[in-house]
């Protein structure tokens, strides 16, 4: 059932030095080339910026109260109007654009500090931890992310913390599969066996010689799951088991807005549009850096 | 083809079809053991909350809480509650739910036929879209069209479907006052879920389809149809298309295990009673015996379905041999 899934990477090849030009190089101008994957940057990067600098852009504190302004329509005040309980709704979109990115960010990072390890760990050792390492990651593929999270956030309890355990606890067997199919492929290799001649302890040569294959692979990976982990966590709020309010995060935003979307839609259209947007420019990202990546593809 | 081959391709079938089964051992042990495991997770003592629902009180003391855990075994290593647990399970016992006393197992099936049929609803709309919309695309490819269905489909792909559920309403049932807002009923009421979940389906369906006919019709065997000066539309059609179909056969048990994943979510908006609804009513009551029937319930269901489109895979391209 695994091997239907279309893959989202490309296969994992060794260096080859056989390129006048440095690979880097070359990578860097297939990326350029393709507007895109140009496009995504610019949105994850405005998108970033403005979560990195809501403090100083930010009008209001999200959080504040003012009284007499529930759902007041946009102003030189307001610039966006503000919602049921009379709080700055720009502030809070800049605000939650910290907390949807970080939260998404920090799991990511957690969840391919995983993937690396189990992956490197099942690929170096072969035999029985392998095989177990596997069958943990087949059983964690054949379940629908989305799903499992649920389960696990529903006997964790709500909360964002929460959530975003579950989330690292269901996605790191993607990576953990990649990063073994490297190691495998990459152990053969003259030049690994060079380096066990040479007395390179094991730790080492996985550090140094084997994982730099899978940096593009799980790059790749990365900003494309990016994109599916931000619907999650907003899907997960949404449904109140993530985030909680009064916190500003775009999924308990659209959750709480539910309650007006008819009288006031504007406070579900623009946490949507913004989720969309990130999510958007994380998929376009992703697309374009496999698409530089892969030296299968003709410039 | 003789009769030899006939039989012989039959028998192949069997032993394929024998082989994944067994292979699917160790998957449905995982998913139990997954289960079994997500169920520790859950922060205090269970055992406060069986006494509750069993007895309809609090236990009076420790003593008769310590003594209730004996009996019930719940001291005794994860283990051996594991295969005892694991044991109940085959024989379809998943416990009790906490809320409504009744065998989980009762719950999920009986939650499970509003869920599959929105799925299955959704999967026919996102097929119905991304058809018209990959063939076009893959006929100019980079044309006019091509450029929309690509928006269209990174798009679909990046809006939260409970977001475009609430753009739905607003547009259909809000101001156009064509479709019911929830509930269930009519076949009207099916629409609007459906489509939620169809749109983003479609979004990945289409480029697939585009990608798989763009490489088919690339090959020799295509360019011998249209130098034998058929018209372009039949060289599609009759004979590029069908090979075309194969690769995206292979994703539909993903795409339906997806919907059926979206579908948990949509219900709620829609008021849907379905899994979704049991679900998240069971999380809100700390309803710990139904979430890990849930969990087993859903794996158990996803194995099956993409077992069932591998084999259909088999089936209707007689070229693969395993």
């Amino acid at each position: 059932m695994i091997d239907t899934a279309p893959a989202p990477t490309p296969q994992a090849r060794p260096h080859s030095g056989q390129s006048e030009q440095p690979p880097q190089q070359r990578v860097l101008r297939r990326f350029l080339r393709n507007r895109g994957a140009i496009m995504g940057l610019v949105l994850v990067a405005t998108l970033v910026l403005l979560a990195l600098l809501a403090p100083w852009l930010a009008p209001h504190n999200p959080n504040q109260q003012h009284r007499g302004q529930r759902l007041a329509p946009p102003s030189a005040e307001f610039p966006l109007g503000t919602d049921n309980l009379s709080r700055d709704l720009l502030s809070r979109l800049l605000y939650g654009a910290r907390l949807s990115l970080g939260a998404t960010l920090l799991a990511t990072v957690v969840i391919v500090l995983i993937g690396v390890l189990v992956g490197a760990l099942a690929g170096y050792m072969g035999g029985l931890v392998d095989s177990v390492l596997m069958r943990i990651v087949d059983t964690l593929l054949a379940f629908p992310g989305l799903l499992l999270a649920l389960a696990i956030v529903g006997m964790l309890g709500p909360g964002l913390t929460n959530a975003i355990i579950a989330v690292v606890l269901v996605g790191w067997a993607d990576y953990a599969r990649i990063v073994r199919g490297v190691v495998l492929s990459t152990r053969e290799q003259p030049y690994i066996e060079a380096a066990v001649a040479l007395g390179v302890r094991p730790p080492a040569i996985v550090l140094r010689h084997v994982l730099p294959n899978a940096l593009g692979p799980i790059i790749v990976l990365a900003s494309l799951e990016m994109g599916a982990l931000i619907l999650t966590l907003a899907g997960l709020s949404f449904i109140g088991l993530g985030a909680q309010p009064p916190t500003a995060e775009w999924g308990a935003m659209l959750d709480q807005g539910r309650a007006f979307f008819q009288r006031a839609p504007q406070l579900m259209l623009y946490p949507g549009l913004l989720i969309t947007l990130a999510v958007l420019g994380f998929n376009l990202l992703g697309d374009g850096l496999r698409d530089a990546l892969d030296p299968t593809r003709g410039e | 083809m003789t009769q030899s081959a006939v039989r012989s391709t039959q028998s192949d079938m069997t032993n394929y079809f024998l082989r994944r089964l067994l292979a699917l051992i160790p998957v449905l042990f995982g998913i139990s053991l997954l289960a079994f495991v997500i169920s520790m997770l859950a922060p205090g003592d269970p055992a406060g909350a069986l006494y509750q629902q069993l007895y309809g009180e609090q236990p009076r003391d420790a003593e008769t809480l310590e003594r209730f855990r004996q009996e019930l075994g719940l001291n005794d290593p994860a283990p051996l509650r594991y295969l005892r647990w694991l044991g109940g399970v085959a024989q379809g016992n998943l416990g009790a739910s906490f809320r409504s006393g009744q065998p989980v197992l009762h719950e999920l099936t009986s939650n499970a036929p509003p869920t599959l049929l929105l799925a299955l609803g959704g999967l026919a709309v996102s097929v119905a879209l991304a058809f018209p919309l990959g063939v076009l695309s893959a006929l100019r490819p980079n044309g006019g069209f091509d450029l929309l269905a690509r928006l269209f489909s990174l798009l679909g792909a990046a809006m939260p479907s409970f977001w475009l559920a609430y753009l739905l309403i607003l547009l259909f049932a809000v101001r156009l006052r064509w479709l019911p807002v929830a509930g269930l009923g009519t076949w009207q009421h099916l629409v609007l879920p459906c489509l939620t979940l169809g749109l983003a389906g479609a979004a990945t369906l289409s480029r697939l389809i585009r990608s798989s006919l763009l490489e088919v019709l690339g090959q020799d065997y295509v360019r011998t149809a249209r130098a034998k000066g058929l018209r372009e539309g039949l060289v599609v059609l009759r004979h590029a298309l069908r090979n075309a179909l194969l690769p995206v056969v292979t994703v539909l048990g993903n795409r339906f295990a997806a919907l059926l994943a979206g579908a948990v979510i949509i219900e709620t908006i829609f008021a849907w009673p379905g899994l979704g609804k049991l679900i998240l009513d069971a999380i809100a009551f700390r309803d710990y015996p139904l979430i890990q029937g849930f969990v087993l319930f859903t794996g158990l269901v996803f194995v099956l379905v993409n077992l069932a489109v591998d084999l259909l895979y088999r089936v209707i391209d007689p070229r693969i041999r395993l």
